[in-house]
């Protein structure tokens, strides 16, 4: 079994990776989990025993990277007198700051599920794969995060 | 703009497959306005995360192409030396070192810094002789006896035959062998397989091609004209 050099999987995917963190994270934060990604990604590689969809097993890896963020952030709540967590969005590259604010208070799960399908354009089958969870379990994920979406954003 | 046509690529793909919004997302304006975030350029990103990498010991292969006088160069290099030059810059190299070194191949400029400037410095007439350290696992047996035995006993600017290099080795029967180590050098330039010619001075082959391999005998001074 040969894997492909690793350079090959970054020049694949690391634009569309780092777009999904930084919708689920904001882009401080995005850097952040796209060193971890890479990081945990890179530490694992050379013991994967197939080469079989590499971009979900990427994502996966940032799907997890995303559900670890938001445990912290459970156990280590922002101080109340800093300010609000407000990403730093460039006008030219999230230009919805509400509705994003709104998606990265989305339960990990329903986030991931949202931005792989919105933003990134993926089939339900590698939603599923992605967040480990039943394809149907995907839809729901996604249902439920835009009906959460709908009711937090105005339109 | 490139990721202004990707995003407009990704609307259309969307409304194809979503005729109408209604494959059962309930999908409105709010599915527009999630496809719409982009984001900058990933590339300093990725560079800042592979120097993390390669001081957490990730990068097993560090590579970059050069542009030299004798044309673009791929340098590979593992932590523990140059493990591999490559003429014309072939990135298919890249498979190669994936399955025999290790998957973790990334391009990792800093890794080659050393080579790089000894190279420069070769090219530029101020080198005679390569001290980066040097990775020879892609060599084994005799083939790397042979190219040890190069590195050792041949310096810039003379030139040795193939009998007399398999003489060197003990083994003056070898000079077949000693073609196909040299047909197979996996450091060219930095171990001088160049300087190998036939006896009586036909110049043999080479990987790089003839012109690369007379280009460098002449600018080392081991060819008249």
């Amino acid at each position: 079994m040969t894997l492909p050099p690793f350079q090959s999987l970054l020049d694949a995917h690391a634009p569309d990776l780092y777009r999904f963190l930084v919708a689920a994270v904001g882009r401080h934060d995005g850097d952040d989990l796209f060193q971890e990604t890479v990081i945990s990604a890179l530490r694992s590689y050379p013991g994967l025993r197939h080469a079989d969809n590499l971009r979900g097993w990427l994502f996966t890896i940032a799907h997890r990277k995303v559900i670890d963020q938001a445990r912290r952030r459970v156990r280590q709540p922002v101080p109340a007198a800093d300010p609000p967590d407000v990403p730093q969005l460039d006008a030219d590259t999230i230009v919805d700051a509400e509705l994003w604010d709104a998606v990265r208070r989305l339960p990990p799960k329903q986030r991931s599920a949202v931005v792989q399908r919105y933003l990134l354009d993926r089939p339900y089958a590698e939603i599923a794969a992605v967040v480990g969870s039943s394809e149907d379990a995907a839809r729901q994920n996604v249902r439920a995060g835009l009906q959460r979406l709908r009711q937090e954003v105005t339109r | 703009m490139n990721a202004t046509n990707s995003t407009n690529e990704l609307h259309r793909r969307s409304d194809r497959r979503v005729p109408g919004g209604a494959d059962g997302d309930d999908e409105d304006d709010l599915g527009m306005r999630l496809r719409r975030a982009d984001t900058t350029d990933v590339a300093a990103l990725v560079d800042a995360t592979l120097r993390r990498a390669d001081a957490e010991g990730l990068v097993d292969v560090g590579w970059v192409v050069e542009d030299t006088p004798v044309g673009p160069l791929m340098l590979a290099a593992t932590p523990a030396g140059v493990v591999r030059i490559e003429f014309g810059g072939g990135e298919r190299v890249l498979e190669e070192l994936a399955s025999e070194v290790s998957p973790r191949v990334l391009r990792l400029p800093g890794r080659l810094d050393d080579v790089r400037r000894e190279l420069e410095e070769y090219f530029a007439g101020r080198r005679r002789s390569f001290d980066v350290p040097v990775d020879r696992r892609l060599s084994r047996g005799y083939r790397r006896t042979v190219l040890e035995a190069l590195s050792r006993e041949v310096p810039y600017g003379h030139t040795v035959s193939y009998k007399e290099l398999a003489e060197r080795t003990g083994n003056p029967n070898a000079s077949r062998a000693v073609g196909s180590a040299m047909a197979t050098n996996p450091i060219p330039i930095v171990v001088p397989c160049h300087r190998v010619l036939r006896t009586g001075g036909a110049l043999g082959g080479y990987g790089g091609g003839l012109d690369t391999k007379v280009w460098l005998l002449r600018h080392e001074g081991a060819l008249l004209g």
